[in-house]
């Protein structure tokens, strides 16, 4: 099977540069902001926003967290379930507004067992969606708010997002 | 892993990948709210025909940590004593619908038993002086963390001391110890070490005082007040001032070292000294520490799905 590139590790960059701007835009500033990566690929998409964030207003830092949701996923017991690195949300969400990260959005069912496992630690006063692909395919009402680039994929399609760029193979 | 019965059945590897997922238990008990949905519409069931407190209201806490659906049935020793009827009670109840059994059991080789009768996976919560598998995870769990070896415990010199002959934790952490790659020395009368040793990958000593300043770990085991009548001990100040662990011994122990105990504790016997002013006491983290294995243990079970899974790798 073939790898095409769809971004670049430029293009990348600057998505995440735009996403960052557009999070500041739309909650007029940092205040509260905690980014609150998806184990496992959308650990480091947290970290880069964190850092492009850090760079546009160092006097907010914002904290940045991760989450495994294999626990309240929806497929548990119908395949072998294998958690990644254990949770870390390094402050309480009370309040807050949680940015959730993940490198490609498909089905949208992590992002509603991240919703659901959310609660937990906390009741955050907005939850919002950052990814730096939208491939489609949603099987439950969901929607992001920051899109690095939206791409159309069939099903058996493999999309791959890292700081190195987006592959579909 | 459809059952687990003992740690003979476990690889190193399936050790480690349930203290893995241990951790993430952990992570889940801290949590401002201690639950998660993954095992929700499972039915778990406490079958205990012999006495506990901590065991089952630890399995108890572990299966509603994950949602799950529990019942206990309290089972008097007298009522089901021999096969026939142990078998009627497992079908009975499987029929309600059981996911998985929590089973102790004064006979060696009970919970294995009861794999043929139901459907349902089998967790053995101890029986007889054969195994109690949880107990040595939760143990494997607490010295992993206390004294950050996640990768395993080579060069690890851990002293079991006491009734190794009776104790089904000290088979069990015998077992799981090793695997992980540590040293274990048995310290014991005797009277309470069993017949033989062999295949047993450990050394032997009758002379605690001799290793007490070179070991890890010093788990103590409790001493059962029913040897005294069995004439397997002279007298509890005789067993107290040989094994037991006194100021004097507590001041030897490397200032690393772990004190454990599988409780419930003979304070004056095996424990001279106040727990609570050993610095290197886990004895209460063990307690904390094994809701968050059995949780592991539960969601392994009835969690993974049907397809590849620990216990398979061997």
């Amino acid at each position: 099977m073939s790898h095409r590139t769809v971004l670049s590790a430029d293009d990348v960059r600057r998505a995440l540069t735009r996403i960052a701007h557009e999070i500041v835009e739309r909650n007029h500033g940092l205040e509260g902001v905690v980014l609150v990566g998806l184990q496992r690929g959308g650990v480091w998409v947290a970290e880069a926003l964190g850092e492009v964030l850090h760079g546009i207003d160092p006097e907010h830092p914002v904290a940045i967290g991760s989450l495994d949701v294999s626990f309240h996923r929806d497929d548990v017991g119908l395949r072998p379930i294998v958690p990644g690195s254990v949770t870390d949300i390094p402050v309480s969400l009370d309040g807050t507004t949680v940015v959730l990260t993940d490198d490609v959005l498909f089905t949208g069912r992590t992002v509603r067992a991240a919703l659901e496992a959310l609660n937990e630690y906390g009741r955050p006063r907005a939850v919002q969606l950052a990814v730096i692909v939208d491939r489609g395919h949603r099987e439950l009402p969901i929607r992001p708010d920051y899109v690095g680039k939206n791409l159309p994929t069939s099903r058996d399609e493999n999309v791959a997002a890292t700081a190195d760029g987006v592959t579909i193979a | 892993m459809k059952h687990l019965l003992s740690i003979e059945d476990l690889g190193a590897d399936d050790i480690h990948r349930l203290l893995e997922l241990t951790d993430h238990m952990v992570e889940v008990s801290s949590r401002p709210i201690p639950k998660v949905p993954a095992l929700r519409g499972k039915n778990v069931v406490s079958l205990f025909f012999e006495d506990s407190t901590r065991t089952r209201t630890s399995f108890d806490t572990a299966a509603k940590r994950l949602s799950a659906d529990t019942m206990n049935f309290a089972v008097s020793s007298s009522s089901v004593n021999k096969g026939e009827s142990l078998r009627d009670t497992i079908e009975t109840i499987s029929a309600m619908g059981v996911d998985a059994f929590v089973v102790r059991h004064k006979s060696s080789g009970a919970p294995q038993m009861i794999t043929r009768w139901t459907n349902a996976s089998i967790v053995n919560a101890g029986d007889g002086w054969h195994q109690h598998p949880t107990q040595a995870l939760l143990d494997s769990y607490t010295i992993r963390t206390g004294l950050n070896r996640r990768d395993g415990f080579d060069g690890l010199h851990i002293a079991i001391v006491g009734d190794i002959k009776h104790s089904r934790v000290a088979r069990s952490d015998v077992q799981a110890f090793t695997k992980l790659g540590a040293h274990v020395t048995l310290v014991a009368p005797p009277t309470l070490l069993p017949p033989s040793l062999d295949g047993w990958p450990v050394d032997v000593s009758h002379d605690l005082d001799q290793l007490v300043g070179d070991i890890d770990v010093l788990y103590l085991l409790r001493v059962q007040r029913e040897r005294m009548d069995d004439a397997l001990l002279p007298s509890l100040e005789e067993y107290s001032a040989l094994y037991g662990l006194t100021p004097a011994r507590a001041a030897r122990l490397a200032p690393h070292a772990l004190v454990m105990h599988p409780g419930p504790m003979n304070r004056g016997v095996e424990m001279v000294v106040d727990p609570s002013e050993l610095p290197g006491s886990v004895i209460l983290q063990q307690v904390t520490n094994g809701v968050a294995v059995r949780m592991a243990v539960l969601f392994t079970l009835l969690g993974s799905g049907s397809a590849a899974s620990i216990g398979d790798s061997q």
